[in-house]
């Protein structure tokens, strides 16, 4: 427990914690994905699980963006580009992402002509800066992340830029969370619902998961003592039978979601039919694509995409960690070949990957203290 | 990526109805709001940021509570050199 005291109010921590050792049935095992990445990282670096009894197991979901992103995507974005003679960018968290021929950030070394940006709109203004060039915007995130990218090509078409295009990898929580419910090695009581991404989608698309599933699922803020009280919200529900949405981070999370940015993504993308997600095969609309309407900047209808396949080798098991069915250090590579320094996965790139997260704040510690 | 940084809005830009100037940590940037365009921002408003989008409006203590968690993830530094790079305006 060697966070609670740097806490906000560590009294009220202690007492949260206590009332979820009285809500537990001790002859009862629990086990609660929380979807979102930025969770997993939260868990991990506040060892909230030291907190928790032992019977209440933590699983750790798909809902890191970098991690769930077939490694062919990457190729064929970076070869796009190279072929162009165009400009490739992306957010950091994909630069260390191994491609088959090197991270983009390898590519970078070799020549390559790859910006990191921090926000969409800086690759908006690279293309307007530099007219000669075509830039393309390798998008990746979740619905947090796809309303920016929706307003970058209302801009885009405001200001008529055309050396620029978008090569969409924009994926969606609740067919993931779906995909979850219908594995069959799902064993799951219920979840801890992702922060942001609610903010755009509001709590209602969450309702399937009690109504068809009769799983809670509770809206959660990034502090300990948020997912502590998300669990508590659970675990009362669990304990009289109930299954239903509710919001912890209402700070932040509007029931309905945030309007115009939902708009904003009707108006510029569409499902796609299926999509492959690393790790979790093929989902069927599960993703998103430029609509016609904007055609002219999706690098997908404007290029040939070589529609790379890549398999992960063999030893990695991404797929069962990124479903919970396994924890991170269970994977035969991890710490081993696989490392936040030499990734094999990108469950190990991102701070959000599970793999990284108990790297640095579970495995490096017990090294350090051994 | 998947970080958000809390900043006041100082300025709203009379040429561009989505640009906003927010200050994080004293530095001052522009960022674009028309994700909170039904919302009425002020100067003064509290937002959170992402991606250089405000994504959603907070409140003041919400805030000072999101850079103290920062802060604690160990992200805050990177949280600054992305506002860093953001256009003056
Ligand atoms: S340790 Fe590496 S290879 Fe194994 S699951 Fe994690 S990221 Fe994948």
């Amino acid at each position: 427990m060697q966070y609670v005291d740097e806490f906000r109010d560590p009294a009220l921590i202690r007492r949260t914690a206590a009332e979820i050792r009285a809500l537990i049935d001790p002859g009862r095992h629990y086990r609660i994905m929380e979807v979102c990445g930025g969770h997993t990282h939260a868990i991990y670096r506040f060892a909230l699980a030291d907190l928790l009894p032992p019977n209440l197991e933590l699983i750790h979901g798909p809902g890191c963006p970098v991690c769930v992103l077939p490694m062919g995507r990457l190729d064929d974005g970076l070869s796009i580009a190279e072929e162009q003679g165009g400009i490739f960018t992306t957010f950091g968290d994909v630069m260390r992402v191994p491609g088959r021929h090197g991270s983009p950030l390898e590519r970078q070394s070799a020549g390559v002509d790859i910006r990191m940006v921090y926000s969409p709109l800086d690759a908006l203004r690279l293309a307007e800066r530099e007219p000669d060039r075509h830039v393309i915007f390798f998008a990746i995130g979740f619905e947090t992340t796809a309303p920016s990218t929706a307003l970058t090509l209302h801009r885009a078409k405001a200001l008529g830029i055309n050396n620029f295009s978008i090569f969409c990898n924009h994926v969606m929580i609740i067919p993931a969370i779906r995909a979850i419910l219908d594995s069959p090695d799902m064993r799951l009581d219920a979840f801890i619902g992702p922060g942001h991404v609610s903010s755009v989608i509001g709590c209602r698309p969450y309702h399937f998961v009690a109504r068809d599933y009769g799983k809670p699922l509770v809206t959660s803020g990034f502090e300990p003592l948020d997912l502590l009280q998300s669990i508590v919200m659970i675990l009362r529900q669990l304990r009289d039978g109930r299954a239903e949405v509710e919001n912890q981070y209402a700070r932040v999370v509007p029931w309905e979601g945030n309007l115009p940015a939902l708009k904003a993504l009707a108006d510029v993308f569409e499902l796609r039919p299926y999509f492959e997600w690393r790790g979790l095969g093929f989902i069927s609309q599960s993703a998103l694509q430029i609509s016609e309407r904007y055609a002219q900047w999706d690098a997908e209808r404007r290029f040939t995409v070589p529609g790379v396949r890549v398999t992960d080798p063999k030893a990695a098991q991404c797929g069962e960690v990124l479903k919970g069915v396994l924890k991170p250090q269970a994977c035969k590579l991890f710490g081993r070949a696989c490392t936040p320094e030499r990734p094999v996965g990108a469950l190990m790139v991102s701070s959000e990957g599970a793999c990284a997260a108990y790297y640095n704040y579970v495995h490096r510690r017990a090294e350090v203290s051994a | 990526m998947c970080l958000a940084i809390p900043g006041q809005i100082v300025e709203r830009s009379v040429d561009d109805p989505h640009v906003a100037i927010v200050e994080v940590s004293k530095v001052r940037r522009a960022i674009n709001v028309g994700l909170l365009e039904d919302q009425d921002l002020v100067a003064g408003d509290w937002v959170l940021i992402h991606v250089g989008f405000a994504m959603s409006r907070i409140s003041e203590a919400a805030a000072q509570e999101q850079l103290r968690l920062l802060a604690m993830l160990g992200e805050d530094e990177q949280a600054m050199r992305e506002i860093e790079s953001y256009a003056i305006r």
